[in-house]
């Protein structure tokens, strides 16, 4: 399985700068590869999903776009500037699951703070009203609920009226009305031209609100596409059966096991070649109630994303070998 | 505005209309002056150092309280101090002491923001690291000033005798200008210690500092704890301040030994702030 990129955004003389240019970019830490030499292009008013598991190196990666931390090599650009330089020209603005807020101001007093260090905002009322925190603005932030300070954050985020704007994980703790307003605001922003790129692990939300997924695995992009091209990517069948007692061991010998994951005594076996797993479960295996499926989107997350699909140290992209 | 023009494009088959305005507004953006220094940043972070009442207690009211229970009405209060009286005499050092943890208390509070990861949030605005900085500064002696001011007010009114206005001002200045040291001190502390209450590890540190200085009681010119004190923190202050009242003539051990520790604890903050602002 190679990682060329399925999808790339439009670009010849006298296109506008991408909002988001990443080439080659790693960070170890110490003996810890992070991120494997990243190569990533968002054009200005995508909508981009940064999907992976766990520890794939998604913050790590964002950390770097927005200058919060520095890359073992490579480099970011957004609009052709330095993070930095996009950051101080109010270009991007961010909302980080890590970043905080002060707990002794109040929700209007943290946005009179956030807005007086941009040189361009949009009025402190205007985004209190899209976020509907109006009614709390003379609230001190650490009497607001996690929901609330999360629309505070938004609203900070949105008071510079930045031309892209990064989300790390950004429902986290909303409920599912909240999610929805959240996406629709969100939609509403990218038809007027605003570049988004969100860091999730909500299949969901990837699928539904994405026009691009960029699947990532163990540092590096396993797949870039629209969602529709990345299940095909991820070609083959699911098959399922009933296996009491399976191990992973046992079902990683099977013939054509792409993939496996085992839920009580069910087994799951993702292939390319569903047929001869199924042969060799009903006659190799005590395997009962056997069904063969074709994949979802999850399906396909897992098969890209897991241990088994690939081994990430295999030297098999020429900015790798080079470097 | 740029706000305007883009609420009045959000309609469909504009789309070529949002590009244009697109490129416009980036155009039109940019940094703002004094890496994002500002009047606003500055009153919020006073509101939010006046409002903190555990601040106001131990930096106000505290040396104030000193001031009354050792200088105000004691047997020895209107005994002669040079060119005051000994009340004047404790005035002096009650206001240093309350400027002293005034700015080490304003320039720690940087330790409870990175402890929030505020400070990092504020990576994600145009604001300079040095600008912010440079608020913490400001706000640390606005509020020491404000600790000179309670006290002087609070022992003039009452006993505290002086012989010239010029005195009051002189003695506060010092007083006031050398809490500039702990200014640096406190920012120092904020950046190495990553707690939530600084203050309460720095505190009792400080009050040792303020019996070393001779703050609290009065060193015996000579003794082996005087020799010792001349190296401790609040030593030049405490004499430089009070020599307009005393009289005597100013050492040049007073002035080295604010200098030296104005460089080590300037140097300390500076030193931790690059490492804290180093992008790892």
């Amino acid at each position: 399985m190679t990682t060329t990129a399925l999808h790339r955004a439009p670009r010849g003389p006298g296109a506008p700068d991408p909002a988001i240019e990443i080439t080659g970019l790693r960070k170890d830490f110490g003996t810890v590869h992070a991120v494997r030499g990243l190569d990533l292009v968002v054009g200005q008013g995508e909508i981009v999903a940064f999907l992976g598991p766990n520890g794939a190196g998604k913050t790590t990666t964002i950390d770097m776009v927005l200058g919060l931390s520095q890359p073992t090599s490579g480099a970011v650009r957004m609009f052709g500037q330095t993070p930095r330089s996009a950051i101080a020209h109010g270009l991007v603005a961010a909302v980080m699951q890590t970043a905080g807020l002060l707990k002794d101001i109040s929700v209007k007093e943290t946005l009179q703070l956030t807005g007086s260090l941009f040189a361009h905002t949009t009025t402190v009322d205007s985004v209190m009203t899209r976020e509907g925190i109006t009614d709390i603005a003379n609230r001190r932030v650490d009497k607001c609920s996690g929901g609330q300070q999360q629309r505070l954050r938004f609203a900070m985020a949105l008071l510079s009226d930045p031309e892209l704007l990064i989300l790390d994980e950004p429902t986290t703790g909303m409920d599912v009305e909240g999610r929805r307003d959240f996406w629709a605001a969100i939609r509403q922003d990218a038809g007027r031209g605003r570049t988004i790129l969100f860091a999730t692990h909500y299949l969901e939300e990837a699928d539904a609100y994405a026009d691009r997924i960029v699947l990532v695995r163990q540092g590096r992009i396993v797949a870039d596409g629209t969602s529709a091209q990345i299940k095909a990517k991820a070609s083959g069948r699911t098959v399922r059966a009933t296996l009491p007692g399976a191990t992973t061991q046992l079902l990683q010998s099977v013939p054509g096991a792409d993939s496996v994951d085992i839920r009580g005594e069910s087994i799951l076996i993702h292939s390319a070649d569903a047929d001869a797993v199924a042969r060799y479960l009903l006659t190799q295996t005590a395997a009962v109630d056997l069904e063969i499926e074709a994949r979802g989107l999850e399906d396909a997350f897992i098969a890209l994303t897991s241990d088994t699909a690939e081994n990430p140290d295999t030297p098999d992209s020429p900015e790798r070998s080079a470097s | 505005m740029t706000t305007a023009a883009r609420s009045t494009t959000g309609t469909a088959g504009a789309a070529v209309a949002v590009d244009a305005s697109a490129a416009v507004r980036r155009a039109a953006r940019t940094v703002p002056p004094m890496g994002g220094f500002n009047r606003t940043l500055l009153a919020i972070e006073l509101k939010r150092l006046l409002r903190n009442r555990r601040t106001m207690i131990f930096t106000l009211v505290m040396p104030a309280v000193f001031y009354l229970l050792f200088g105000a009405a004691q047997s020895y209060s209107n005994d002669n101090a040079g060119r005051g009286n000994v009340a004047a005499y404790i005035m002096v050092s009650m206001a240093a002491y309350g400027a002293m943890i005034s700015t080490t208390g304003a320039g720690a509070m940087v330790a409870t923001e990175r402890a929030q990861g505020w400070s990092r949030q504020l990576r994600l605005t145009p604001l300079s690291p040095a600008a912010y900085v440079a608020v913490k500064v400001i706000v640390a002696m606005f509020l020491g000033l404000i600790a000179v001011f309670v006290v002087y007010a609070l022992a003039l009114a009452g006993s505290a005798h002086v012989d010239t206005a010029g005195i009051v001002v002189a003695t506060a200045a010092v007083a006031w200008g050398g809490s500039l040291v702990f200014a640096a001190f406190g920012l120092f502390m904020g950046y190495l210690l990553p707690s939530e209450n600084v203050m309460q590890i720095l505190g009792p540190g400080l009050a040792l500092l303020a019996f070393g200085g001779g703050l609290f009681t009065p060193l015996e010119d000579g003794s082996l704890i005087e020799e010792i004190a001349r190296f401790t923190p609040m030593y030049g202050i405490n004499k430089l301040a009070h020599a307009p009242l005393t009289g005597d003539p100013v050492q040049w051990w007073w002035v080295a030994n604010v200098v030296v520790w104005l460089a080590v604890f300037g140097g300390g903050a500076i030193w931790r702030f690059r490492k804290d602002t180093k992008r790892v």
